[in-house]
């Protein structure tokens, strides 16, 4: 083995269902999941934030669970379902929260914005008709520091109604402030 | 020009609305590319070592068993970027790497690239540095006392960076006219920005010899000067482009030493260099929150008039210059835009110190003086037995005046602020008027009320040039299509989207019709940056000067064509018409062909400078600006008096914002503004280990506590439209300024709760227990400093306010002899 090889180590394989197509990769044994979305997969949507599963940044759904990336190996994806904010919308069609976070302003800088959608996601798919302390209790464990997660309730709120089947729209004193 | 919101009587189809941001899709896609984002081909991975020690000198670098480690391309040390630069002209202090000594835990020494992110780590535990540790300065008072060793060679005197010293009218004449005078201290603890997007940059030395530099930055032009004189690199040869910044909040303002580092390290390995700074490295770049104590003496006739104020403050600067001279003009320089103020003196002095480097944080430098000034009063009123809301509301600045230090106010809508959120809270009911033994809201229950002001862009940049401060470049394309290009920087704010919305107003077309170029010195025209809340109201301007010349050759050449005046064109709906025969017209793009038939390809500029100051005294440079925007807030508290804990149930805000140009990102920015205040009220704080050795004590997310939803309050938010003559269709700053009423608020509700002043920020449950305790003993039911250091000011610069027939100007110094 030429010497120079020394410093590439291993690398382990694994298969999985990312974003509802097969995929598989090969990466370095010790990297997180994070690590292999965004540096092996090149699914640069998922964040990072504080490296030690405090900020929800990294969140993704496994299973249609939301469980932080950063938290949990690359290795133990093999055969899982992975959904990355890539695989949220249907096609060029997005998804009612993807719409709302952004008609709303909930996304301000953006970076926090596809952690926050998979958790509301996962929150809608559990409870279609969450109270306002439901949804705050649900994204507890994701930061934001641009938008003081108002615009965030209001996005999920009318995302939710919307998903019902309701004709909702944002409350005017949510556009303009109150009278 | 559009001015005053009327737009000249014509309706408005854009401006105002509640359009999505052009950037919005992408960012609810994952498609955003942030600087971390970019991986190019070759690329190198950056680790910086830094500093374990807060002060010292370096005796020696070894970096050969790091260069040896295969995957390692280059290692480099502070001999290599000999090269000084600081964002200010005053303090160039900084150098990528330290040369000689390291003055903060987390001052990085040397650099290593190498092929992956993992041999970069590897390798930068392979480098031996000899330090011989230095004594430390770790508060403002030691800086003041000790003068050896000193962190820097430069500065007021010893380890004093800055002392200020400034007085408009006599203020000793303003105590003698009082009917009380009152001396508080208050202390307000620093604390950070704390980003989601950690800072990273990418340096590429490209094949033309030239180098491009992709950093999360707010300010790429002041990179851009910086690169060029570290690098000795023609400026003209190097690019920076300013990635979409995952927040800023003003902690990516400064030029970083790891911008420098990695285009260095491209220079030196011919590839690309990426760096990505961990959490923690993040908390070492800082520039946050500068911690203030601060001694306060006012003044007030029994209507609660202030006859004079006296302002000291004491910045606890950290270890670099950083933006830290205006950070301490600042510190004194809005007390006078709220409530009359006819005779003031300033005194600020920043010590330098052996920890992380404080700058610019939402508000800079005005947060910590205007908590101070609304508690003191708050304790004010409450002597003289008057409703503090009703009190400021009585006495505060007209609009169309020049305040004492010389600060031109224009519109001011901050009465109308203040009878919102009276009405709105039902103050009336709930405040106890003093009377504890009458109370309205039960004990543990308080409401509490405060006021701010903020700039709309400084006056000045910062470094002397006769040149706007933010360009516009317009082209349109024979398609129909409109670019707009400028320097500005989106960093969540929305900036890109003024830019589409201003230009998509002038030339009657939709917003997302627009392609938006910013924040590329290749591409665009110089805009300063993202900070001091100038972006809508001068890229904005700049924006509606370029539109509008471009509409001017749009109905020139129509008019031609249609043969109807010029006058009676009008541009909407993506047409141009005959106001008259509405039916009469032609599409966009044709009047696009028409125009570029007629004079050439379409491309227009506009730019804005500020007006000019009616300040002349040496100083008067911050706090002048084309616009105040004002804010006030009243906090709804409960307070658990057995725990000491702080639920912060509900504040009202309103905000004078001039006028909207998208009314959903001005309530974004406010409940924001609100959200960032809660968080330095009651919790978040830069602090170090006691012990000398000037540790931060927890750099990281998990242990710098900052609001969850769980802490988040409701928010009822008023926006008060008083159109600024500045402003574009009257606009003015939101990012900013409603941050700053809600420490104070709460405090003021925290006293109204249980009885106890908490006059050091944060507020946390442990002050809060103390001081009950203290009064439960009899003693005085408060918590915070009681004495500011004793300093030898400079004799304080004099001048003779606008009342006293002043010009501005200070006036001659008697001549001292010692």
């Amino acid at each position: 083995m030429n010497d120079k090889m020394e410093t590439t180590k291993k690398k382990s394989h694994i298969q999985l269902v990312l974003n509802g197509e097969p995929a598989e990769v090969a990466f370095a044994p010790h990297k997180t999941l994070l690590e292999v979305l965004r540096e092996d997969l090149g699914l640069m949507g998922t964040k990072h934030g504080c490296e030690l599963g405090e900020c929800g940044t990294c969140t993704v759904l496994v299973n249609g669970r939301a469980i932080l990336s950063c938290l949990m190996l690359g290795l133990d994806a093999e055969g899982q379902e992975v959904k990355t904010i890539e695989g949220m919308a249907e096609g060029a069609q997005l998804h009612p929260l993807q719409e709302t976070f952004a008609d709303t302003g909930a996304a301000q800088c953006g970076y926090c914005t596809p952690g926050f959608l998979l958790v509301a996601e996962e929150l809608l798919k559990k409870d279609p008709n969450p109270s306002r302390d439901v949804i705050k209790d649900a994204l507890s464990g994701n930061l934001c520091r641009c938008t003081g997660y108002i615009k965030i309730y209001e996005a999920v709120e009318l995302a939710a109604a919307r998903m019902r089947g309701e004709e909702a729209e944002l409350p005017r004193e949510s556009v303009y402030g109150y009278e | 020009m559009a001015r005053n919101g009327n737009n000249n009587g014509k309706p408005l189809n854009v401006v105002g609305k509640p359009f999505r941001k052009v950037d919005a899709r992408a960012k609810c896609t994952g498609q955003t590319k942030f600087a971390d984002d970019i991986v190019l081909p070759r690329m190198l991975f950056c680790k910086m070592l830094r500093s374990h020690l807060p002060h010292a000198l370096i005796k020696s670098i070894d970096i050969s068993k790091a260069l040896a480690l295969p995957g390692v391309i280059s290692v480099i040390t502070g001999k290599d970027l000999p090269n000084s630069y600081g964002i200010l002209p005053v303090s160039q202090d900084e150098h990528a790497l330290c040369i000689d000594k390291v003055r903060f835990i987390g001052d990085p020494v040397a650099a290593v690239a190498a092929i992956d992110e993992d041999v970069a780590f590897d390798a930068m535990n392979l480098i031996e540095v000899e330090y011989e540790p230095l004594n430390t300065i770790s508060s403002i008072e030691e800086a003041i006392l000790i003068d050896d060793p000193v962190i820097h060679e430069y500065g007021d005197a010893g380890n004093v960076h800055k002392k200020v010293s400034l007085e408009f009218g006599n203020v000793e004449d303003g105590f003698a006219l009082a009917d009380l005078v009152r001396e508080d201290t208050f202390f307000y603890e620093g604390n950070t920005h704390l980003p989601m997007e950690q800072h990273a940059a990418v340096g590429n030395f490209d094949p033309d010899n030239k180098l491009t530099l992709w950093s999360s930055t707010q300010t790429p032009h002041y990179v851009h000067r910086a690169l060029a004189k570290v690098l000795e690199l023609p400026a003209s040869h190097i690019r920076v482009i300013a990635t979409p910044n995952g927040g800023g909040f003003g902690g990516k303002s400064d030029p970083f030493n790891h911008e420098v580092v990695v285009c260095k390290l491209s220079m030196l390995t011919g590839r690309p260099v990426k760096v990505t700074l961990t959490r923690e490295e993040v908390f070492y770049c800082h520039r946050g929150r500068h911690p203030v104590l601060m001694h306060v003496k006012t003044g007030v006739k029994k209507d609660g008039a202030i006859t004079g104020m006296h302002f000291q403050t004491f910045l606890d600067g950290g270890a670099y210059g950083s933006y830290g001279v205006a950070s301490t003009f600042y510190t004194g320089a809005l007390q006078t835009v709220t409530y009359e103020v006819p005779r003031y003196k300033f005194q600020g002095l920043r010590a330098f110190t052996n920890k992380p480097p404080c700058g610019p944080k939402r508000g800079h430098g005005t947060p910590q003086p205007r908590f101070g000034l609304e508690v003191q009063i708050d304790k004010i009123a409450e002597q003289l037995k008057l409703d503090p809301a009703a009190m400021r509301r009585a006495n505060l600045v007209k609009p169309d005046t020049v305040t004492a230090n010389y600060l031109r106010i224009g519109s001011m809508g901050l009465g109308q602020c203040l009878d919102k959120i009276v009405e709105g809270s039902d103050w009336k009911n709930k405040f106890s008027g003093w009377d504890q033994t009458n109370r309205k809201l039960p004990y543990g229950k308080g409401i509490g009320i405060a006021c701010s002001s903020y700039i709309c862009g400084a006056g000045l940049p910062i470094y002397w040039n006769n040149m706007p401060q933010s360009g516009v470049q317009l082209r349109l394309d024979r398609q129909g299509g409109v670019c707009v290009m400028c320097g500005s920087t989106d960093i969540g704010q929305g900036s890109d989207s003024i830019l589409a919305y201003i230009v998509a107003e002038v030339l009657g077309i939709d917003p997302f019709d627009i392609r938006v170029i910013t924040a590329d010195t290749d591409l665009t025209p110089v805009d300063l940056g993202s900070y001091s809340s100038r972006v809508t109201l001068m890229t904005g301007n700049a924006a509606i000067q370029a539109a509008e010349r471009a509409r001017e050759l749009l109905v020139m050449a129509v008019a031609e064509k249609l043969k109807v005046p010029i006058e009676n064109l009008s541009l909407a709906e993506r047409r141009v018409f005959d106001v008259e025969n509405p039916e009469v017209g032609v599409t966009f793009a044709e009047a696009v062909v028409l125009a570029e038939s007629k004079f050439g390809t379409i491309g227009t500029v506009g730019s804005y400078s500020p007006p000019r100051s009616p300040g002349r005294y040496k100083g008067a440079g911050v706090g002048p600006s084309p616009a105040y925007s004002y804010s006030a807030a009243i906090a709804e508290v409960d307070v658990d008096s057995s725990t000491g804990i702080v639920v912060v149930e509900r504040i009202w805000i309103a905000h004078d914002i001039g006028k909207s140009i998208n009314p959903m990102l001005v309530m974004g920015q406010v409940e924001g503004s609100v959200y960032m205040g809660l968080g330095e009220i009651l919790m978040e704080e830069m602090v170090y280990r006691a012990n000398r050795n000037v540790v931060h004590k927890f750099p990281s997310l998990l242990e710098y506590k900052s609001p969850t939803t769980m802490e988040m309050c409701d928010v009822r938010t008023y926006l008060i439209e008083d159109p600024d003559p500045n402003g574009p269709y009257g606009a003015k700053e939101v990012g900013q300024g409603p941050l700053l009423p809600v420490p104070p608020a709460v405090a003021n509700a925290v006293y109204d709760a249980v009885g106890v002043r908490i006059d050091e920020v944060p507020i946390t449950p442990e002050k809060i227990l103390k001081a009950l305790r203290e009064k439960a003993r009899g003693r005085e039911g408060r918590y915070g400093p009681t004495s500011v250091p004793a300093v030898e000011w400079p004799e304080p610069l004099r001048v003779l306010t606008p009342a006293e027939g002043g010009d501005g100007k200070e006036m001659p110094r008697v001549a001292v002899h010692s």
